[in-house]
């Protein structure tokens, strides 16, 4: 166990690293779409980009990082998973975020809405939902 | 005339012939292929690029059309049967009629948000969730976990709205009668918050798993004719030539043959009692 908790703390600041180059990735994506400013007033903080993350919660796996490849990609966007499995996540237009769980309730960040997936499950797995 | 009526008056005999209906479609299989269509353009609408049932200004005659369809095939089962509607903003607490064991069923249970009490319950092995989102087969609520009912008041707020819709024609459109009332803007968060406080499967992108879902978006429909009502001339936006979202002219996914200019009057369908 102990070599675990350890592993956490390595990936932890790696999390934090990620989360730096996000930062600049998402300026520099604002930077190529300038028809596409969103104006930020009262919502402060949604400027700055998704906070990767990497943690254990409630016994939960959750991992939140730029996507690199798959559909989230094709939207500039944040892939999640719970304990490996994905949880499809949205950003708003004000850069609010949802998920296929909390579809109806915005949240500021991923970590956030990852979190409350893991409430909701009560240790139950995600599954992929079949596409027609 | 179908006559869609407030739930809170129905008959006993209303009540079960409408749950009977439900329970008839979920064991053919109807009833999944809604919740499978439902997530599907959940998961696929959004704010930068094509949108039909959600977020945009299709969600009120998407929702129509996709209700309408619903209410279709519970006629096919049983010719007296209309949806009824759900006014949250007067029957608003886990006790109230509409969640007894003789229509919806009550709360999920504390352990594991189980639904045990009415036709839903999943002991009665008529119900089994089977388009989901984990791999939970029952269904679950947490009634009043998250999020407030909207009240009258701030409903009427958004029937006071003069204009349908305004651009960017998203969940980020300002003055907008369909973005306040689909929740994404304004006070009490209207539809999206009723999805929040039933908890459970209405949470998620696969809320009709639910049968509430069904006597929520009725009273959604309704509000929207009500509002039609009171503004005679506002018009559906946007009117023409918009990317990605659905003017009042073009077809809507996944039906293809029909518009938002052919769902604006209802009464051919139904009216509300």
């Amino acid at each position: 166990m102990s070599s675990n908790v350890s592993r956490r703390v390595v990936l932890r600041g790696t999390a934090a690293a990620t989360a730096g180059v996000a930062l600049l990735a998402t300026g520099a994506r604002a930077a190529d779409h300038t028809g596409h400013t969103m104006d930020h007033t009262g919502h402060g903080g949604h400027g700055t980009g998704p906070m990767a993350f990497d943690e254990v919660y409630k016994g939960r796996r959750i991992v939140g990082k730029p996507a690199t490849s798959g559909h989230e990609a094709h939207h500039g966007g944040f892939a999640v998973t719970i304990d490996g499995q994905e949880l499809h996540v949205m950003q708003n237009a004000d850069g609010t975020w949802i998920s296929v769980i909390n579809h109806y309730q915005v949240f500021d960040q991923p970590l956030a809405l990852t979190r409350a997936g893991v409430d909701a499950l009560r240790g139950a797995t995600l599954v992929p939902i079949a596409m027609n | 005339m179908a006559v869609r009526k407030n739930q809170a008056n129905l008959t006993a005999t209303e009540k079960r012939n409408f749950v009977n209906a439900l329970l008839e479609l979920k064991r053919t299989g109807v009833y999944d292929g809604f919740v499978r269509t439902h997530n599907e353009f959940i998961m696929s609408d959004r704010d930068d690029s094509d949108r039909v049932g959600h977020r945009s200004p299709s969600f009120l005659p998407w929702h129509r059309r996709f209700l309408i369809q619903f209410e279709q095939e519970l006629q096919k089962v049983d010719s007296s049967v209309t949806l009824p509607y759900w006014d949250w903003t007067a029957d608003r607490t886990a006790g109230a009629s509409i969640f007894g064991a003789d229509f919806m069923g009550g709360n999920g249970r504390s352990r594991d948000a189980q639904v045990t009490t009415g036709p839903f319950a999943y002991s009665t092995g008529k119900w089994n969730i089977n388009v989901s989102v984990d791999n939970r087969p029952f269904l679950q609520r947490e009634i009043g976990a998250s999020g407030t009912l909207p009240t009258r008041a701030q409903v009427d707020a958004v029937l006071a709205m003069p204009v349908y819709d305004t651009a960017p024609w998203n969940s980020a459109s300002e003055g907008s009668f369909r973005n306040y009332l689909e929740g994404w803007r304004g006070a009490g968060r209207v539809h999206n918050s009723v999805h929040v406080w039933m908890g459970g499967q209405m949470a998620t992108g696969v809320s009709p798993n639910d049968p509430v879902f069904w006597l929520h978006h009725a009273h959604i429909d309704k509000l929207w004719s009500d509002w039609q009502r009171m503004h005679p001339s506002s018009a559906y936006l946007p009117a023409a030539g918009t990317a990605d979202v659905v003017d009042l002219n073009d077809t809507m996914r996944p039906w293809n043959n029909v518009t938002p200019a052919q769902m604006l009057n209802h009464s051919t369908y139904y009216t509300y009692a």
